[in-house]
């Protein structure tokens, strides 16, 4: 059977699966709508948070930002993981003891103002729209390379898919959905880890892999081997390289937890489990299965590269030989150039690949002894680094298959989750918290639901139509989340003391210096030709890039919210109650909210 | 608020401090500022930095949050606070 059909078969598969679920878990109250009716299992929840977490970009584009940055990008894996310490000790447990159905709700609640409320849910709506563009975008590309439909046939399918399950079933429909999109995405994940990690080193856990022998015979270890190829070919030690400094590694990473802790469709997930001590116990199985999959990534990251130089360097570095020759480049070298993912120009007409950093002036220099005339792999998408991973090991076709299915379960567990937040924002928060207190039950479903169909309209609609600057927009999303959700939430819990004044102006300052620093370097609203500083590295603030300011955008919120709410008013006693109330687990209860 | 709230914040406040004291070393500390000195000691075939910074900071990330889980879940009980 050919790879296509054998793909339609075994993606069809999954989406019945998606869609069955949606019929058996259909919402039948707000309550369900909204948090799953509480009933969530913790260890089930956890699978979900972990689907609803792992997005297209853990999938597809993680291990090709390490493969291509190395040490630098453990930015991505301490930051995307070490958040959920943050969510579990500091947030989960008391958000979930306050028992409501929405982030912006409990802002509202707890600084007993409808103004800090409304604050929430503009920032809410603005990390999580960015984000789901993204999502949306996956769709599309993964339909339009293996399916063979263009990108918007497959942005529609996508959009039916989530519609079904997400309208019909809100929370509940999701969560019983992201757990099956779990199974689908770790598998199609580790099988071909464990492949490459066999036949390069040996060893079947790829986390031994990665700090293990080669298996060809040299005596050296991959990350020695690793290390020693690339270098030979001008570009910069794996296990060493920075991403911009010490400095700025240290702020991304700080940001990018934060973040984390602060997503609004990650935090509403810890509502659904039925106790406290659901919620904590609930946060370190997320934390476990996002850690199956972020621990393999490394792995997978290097050993992929190893290979990709490997296959072209195929002996000494300036031998005339030792290039691949270009009508031996093997099969799946030819698929990926006809995508467009790999591009390879003959620069030297010699007929053989050169690939090295002609950026490097050293390897310049040495590249023009050999005859050499310039990189010519032009081309190298670092999204290459996951999805040939099964060509590349030689495994079956179904192999391939379940990889495709894997990258859709987690473009659409994502993307539901995004939209879920959004739409109860839209309906519990603007419509029953603000338009119209008196809402009745059925109404209010009803609006949820209609709320939900505009939600994946829009998303759709910038799905289509996607912004310019839609590439670098999931980084800011966290910076966004970083900024003004965090701080508050965290405040509101720990911190007495501040009040409905210090939280307001704590999140639009936090969240105005944010966007302000990523304006002044990407232009405004990301114009081009609007910046006023440039995007380049002399101009950032002690070398922080505009992704990595999130952080720093949380901290002036602290020093704001903390400051506003000294000179004003103490926060009223009833409010100090709540907090007290909300610190101690006793007397939770499976109430729902109102 | 009673003693005994008082109490249960405090002890819960302490296990949390330390827990983030770990968190940062573990990644912060030993994944990015001491990287470069903890290379030269190797786990396997990388850097000990690396290593962290890759691998084991996740894991102790995941030690911490259920350890944190089993702690809680004991000191409620020692302040008589859980759930019913």
């Amino acid at each position: 059977m050919d790879l296509s059909t054998l793909t339609y078969i075994v993606v069809g598969i999954t989406f019945l699966l998606y869609i069955g679920i949606a019929i058996w878990a259909r919402a039948g109250s707000t309550g369900e709508f909204y948090v799953a009716g509480k009933g969530v299992n913790p260890i089930a929840n956890g699978m979900a948070t972990a689907a609803d977490w792992m997005s297209a970009a853990s999938f597809i584009s993680m291990a090709g930002l390490i493969a291509f940055n190395g040490y630098g990008a453990s930015v991505f894996l301490m930051g995307w993981t070490g958040g959920y310490v943050l969510l579990a000790m500091l947030l989960a447990p008391y958000l979930r003891k306050f028992g409501k159905f929405t982030v912006p709700e409990f802002i509202g609640d707890r600084f007993y103002s409808k103004t800090a409320r409304l604050v929430a849910v503009i920032c809410l709506i603005l990390a999580s729209v960015t984000y789901v563009i993204g999502q949306m975008k996956g769709i599309g590309v993964a339909f339009s390379r293996f399916l063979e439909t263009s990108y918007e046939m497959g942005l529609v399918i996508g959009m039916g898919i989530v519609f079904i399950y997400a309208v019909l079933g809100g929370m509940k429909g999701i969560t019983y959905t992201q757990i099956a999109q779990y199974c689908v995405l770790i598998f199609a994940y580790t099988i071909p880890a464990v492949f490459i990690s066999m036949n390069l080193t040996g060893d079947w856990l790829p986390q031994l892999g990665l700090i293990g022998m080669m298996a060809d015979g040299s005596g050296m270890t991959m990350m020695e081997k690793l290390d020693t190829v690339v270098q030979d070919l001008g570009f910069n030690q794996y296990s060493t390289q920075v991403m911009g400094s010490k400095l700025n590694m240290f702020v991304y990473t700080l940001s990018l937890m934060i973040g984390t802790a602060g997503l609004p469709h990650v935090i509403i997930r810890f509502f659904t489990v039925p106790k406290v001590k659901d919620a904590r116990s609930s946060a370190g199985w997320a934390l476990l299965f996002i850690a199956i999959l972020y621990t393999t990534a490394p792995a997978v990251a290097s050993m992929a590269r190893l290979n990709l130089m490997e296959t072209i360097q195929i002996g000494p570095v300036g031998e005339q030989t030792g290039n691949l020759e270009y009508a031996q480049a093997p099969t799946w070298f030819k698929n990926w150039e006809k995508t467009g993912l790999l591009k390879y120009e003959d620069k030297n007409g010699d007929g053989r690949i050169q690939y090295y950093n002609d950026k490097n002036p050293d390897m310049v220099a040495k590249a023009e002894a050999f005859g050499w005339k310039g990189n010519e792999m032009v081309k190298v998408d670092r999204d290459i680094m996951v999805l040939a991973n099964p060509e590349i090991s030689g495994l079956p076709n179904w192999v391939i298959a379940i990889v495709v299915a894997g990258g859709l379960a987690a473009a659409l567990s994502t993307a539901a989750g995004l939209l879920l937040a959004i739409a109860s924002a839209v309906s519990h928060d603007v419509i029953k918290g603000m338009i119209n207190p008196n809402i009745s039950e059925k109404n209010e479903l009803m609006a949820s639901r209609l709320s939900m169909v505009g939600a994946i309209a829009l998303a759709g609609y910038l799905g289509f139509n996607p912004p310019g600057f839609a590439a670098g927009t999931v980084a800011i999303a966290f910076g966004l989340a970083a900024s003004s959700i965090f701080p508050v939430l965290m405040m509101g819990i720990f911190a007495k003391r501040i009040n409905s004044q210090g939280a307001i102006a704590g999140m639009i300052a936090g969240i105005s210096i944010t966007l302000l620093y990523v304006f002044q370097h990407k232009g405004i609203f990301f114009i081009p030709g609007t910046t006023f500083l440039g995007d380049m590295g002399p101009n950032w603030f002690f070398g922080i890039s505009p992704n990595a300011f999130g952080a720093i955008g949380a901290l002036v919120n602290f020093a704001v919210a903390i400051w506003v709410s000294k000179i004003t008013p103490e926060t009223p006693q009833h409010i100090q109650q709540l907090v007290e109330d909300i610190r101690v687990p006793k007397g939770a209860g499976t109430s729902t909210g109102h | 608020m009673n003693a005994d709230i008082t109490g249960y914040w405090q002890a819960n406040i302490r296990l949390v401090s330390i827990l983030l004291v770990i968190w940062f070393v573990v990644s912060y500390g030993f994944g990015i500022i001491l990287a470069d000195p903890l290379n030269a000691i190797k786990i396997g075939g990388v850097g000990l930095g690396f290593w962290f910074a890759q691998q084991g900071s996740i894991y102790t990330f995941v030690v911490l949050v259920f350890f944190y889980a089993w702690r809680m879940n004991s000191l409620d009980r020692e302040f008589n606070v859980q759930e019913d």
